[in-house]
């Protein structure tokens, strides 16, 4: 599906769910239950080598390249920011390289959940994102 | 102002809120309710005041100026230096060291008294429980000079074995560096008998005041530790300024810490006196508007009375204990039977950082995470806790929305 549509595209689908919900809780729900249904990461990538750490939470993350395309799995032991992985994959899984270096990645200011990029020390959101950027820019120079 | 606190009879906490401005602003729409007090405390109007009054009439160089604004700014200064020394019952107003904090206050000691008295073999006693800040100055301090690091361990209720203390003294431990109380535990460490049993064997003490201060009555020549550090933004004062108390004879001893203007009696260039106590180690422009306005902050605490304060903490930590543990599947780590108000806990199979998110979603502020403390977490195996810690102003109903916050988060999670 994500390889029909932008990043754009999909940032945009999802500015959209998100304005159907009225209080921070239901947004929260929303998010702890996209982080529940996040496949589990098979043990054998659960490594050092793959983790993303922030200060709280530990984020496993593997990318995989397929005809010019990125495709990533992750995983964390906290649920909040697995729910925010997922639509980080959600938006970035699948799309080029070069699409993903450059992503503005807006939609998480728009849904209101720019402190968790905020550098806090307090969860590994950021450096979850560089680390996808990092794959894509990676492949990009491997292949250039 | 200070005075209008009327605590005569029961301890008014809607007029102690009143001096804190910073209680009365929301988050997320809900009122705040500020629990991460062990972190740092909020401030009082009137060390806001004292620290706009300074900008705004005295702001000016302290010790040289022969100037009008000069000598006002000295002498306020100096007058921190006195408060704290009766604040803390050191012998002299020269044995108190002003610092950015309690983690600049114990890298002094380490980078002075501690390269000039520690060698190789040399054992440095700390224990299981300690912050980072009275681990790794030691730990760096240890790799320099070949000495080691002894760490003395905890019971499951997060007291410090005492007999296992005693067996780590020996002729070789040359220092033991303790914290008072612990910022992730809440356990009240007996200092004293620590100290007793430390210069026993001929070694000195530093004692990490950082949770301490604000909550329990401190005596240095009664604890009769040789090092006492502490930091103000903790005791409802302004960050970045600390203190450091230290016996004379060991201050009197240390080569200075940085070298600049201030620190110095002469200077040529093939010979320079350093200057007497407390200025040897304080080299360069201190930190004066803030100091000055600790001032304030020990001045308040004082007024209200600390004995009166702990009290009221205690029942703040009783009733939220009571209530926390009546939560299916919640763990209070740290109940040892000496605590300060502070209480962290783990939840089954829900990580703290959710627990923290949800919480600030309804405007209550805790810490989560390890507290820097990452070997007290290991000792207990666990990534990190959530943690309430109460101050002066915080009431029952705060804790029973934490109490519903915690039910509501734990429902969204599980």
């Amino acid at each position: 599906m994500s390889e029909n549509k932008s990043i754009e595209e999909i940032e945009q689908e999802i500015i959209e769910e998100f304005l159907l919900f009225d209080s921070w809780d239901d947004r929260y729900e929303y998010i702890i239950d996209l982080g529940k249904k996040l496949p589990v990461l098979e043990e054998q990538y659960k490594k050092d080598e793959n983790k993303v750490r922030g200060c709280q939470s530990t984020v496993w993350l593997v990318a995989d390249y397929k005809e010019g395309r990125i495709y990533y799995k992750a995983d964390s032991d906290a649920v909040i920011v697995k729910g925010l992985i997922s639509m980080l994959i959600r938006v970035l899984s699948g799309q080029k390289a070069d699409d993903i270096v450059n992503a503005k990645l807006d939609f998480i200011r728009e849904i209101g959940m720019m402190n968790h990029l905020a550098q806090t020390r307090s969860n590994g959101l950021l450096a979850m994102v560089k680390q996808m950027k990092n794959y894509a820019l990676a492949y990009k120079l491997k292949h250039a | 102002m200070i005075e209008t606190i009327d605590i005569s009879k029961v301890y008014d906490v809607v007029a102690i809120r009143k001096h804190f401005p910073a209680l009365k602003r929301e988050v997320k729409g809900k009122p705040l309710v500020y629990f991460d007090n062990a972190a740092t405390t909020q401030k009082p109007q009137v060390v806001i005041d004292a620290l706009v009054n300074y900008y705004s009439n005295y702001n000016a160089n302290i010790h040289r100026g022969i100037h009008t604004l000069a000598e006002e700014a000295t002498a306020a200064f100096e007058a921190t230096r006195d408060t704290a020394q009766q604040f803390l019952n050191a012998p002299s107003r020269e044995q108190i060291i002003f610092t950015s904090g309690t983690t600049e206050g114990i890298n002094l000691v380490a980078q002075t008294w501690g390269r000039q008295n520690i060698k190789a073999g040399d054992e440095i006693v700390i224990s299981n429980m300690e912050h980072h800040s009275n681990i790794v100055p030691w730990y760096m301090l240890a790799q320099e000079k070949g000495a080691v690091l002894k760490v003395i361990p905890i019971n499951e209720k997060g007291e410090l074995m005492m007999d296992e203390y005693e067996k780590l003294l020996t002729g070789k431990t040359k220092l033991v560096s303790i914290v008072h109380v612990s910022n992730a535990l809440g356990t009240i460490n007996p200092v004293k008998t620590i100290v007793e049993k430390a210069h026993a064997v001929g070694a000195v003490v530093l004692v990490d005041g950082a949770q301490s201060t604000v909550h329990l009555d401190i005596d240095v020549q009664d604890i009769d530790c040789d090092f006492f550090v502490l930091s103000s933004h903790k005791i409802y004062g302004p960050t970045g300024v600390g203190v450091l108390y230290g016996k004379k004879h060991l201050l009197e001893s240390m080569p200075p810490y940085q070298g600049g203007g201030e620190m110095i009696k002469e200077v040529y260039f093939d010979n320079i006196t350093y200057a007497d106590l407390p200025y040897k180690f304080e080299a360069g422009t201190p930190n004066i508007a803030d100091t000055v306005a600790f001032k304030a902050a020990l001045d308040f605490t004082k007024a209200i009375g600390k004995e009166t304060i702990r009290h009221y903490e205690n029942g703040l930590l009783h009733y939220a204990t009571e209530q926390l543990e009546q939560i299916e599947g919640l763990r209070i780590i740290g109940t040892a039977k000496n605590k300060i108000s502070v209480i962290s806990f783990v939840v089954d199979k829900v990580h703290p950082q959710d627990l923290g998110i949800l919480l600030d979603n309804r405007g209550i502020a805790v810490r989560t995470g390890h507290h820097c403390a990452q070997p007290l977490m290991d000792c207990y195996r666990i990534p990190g806790t959530t943690r309430a810690s109460f101050a002066m102003y915080n009431t029952k109903e705060e804790i029973d929305a934490l109490i519903a916050g915690l039910h509501k988060a734990i429902k969204m999670l599980a």
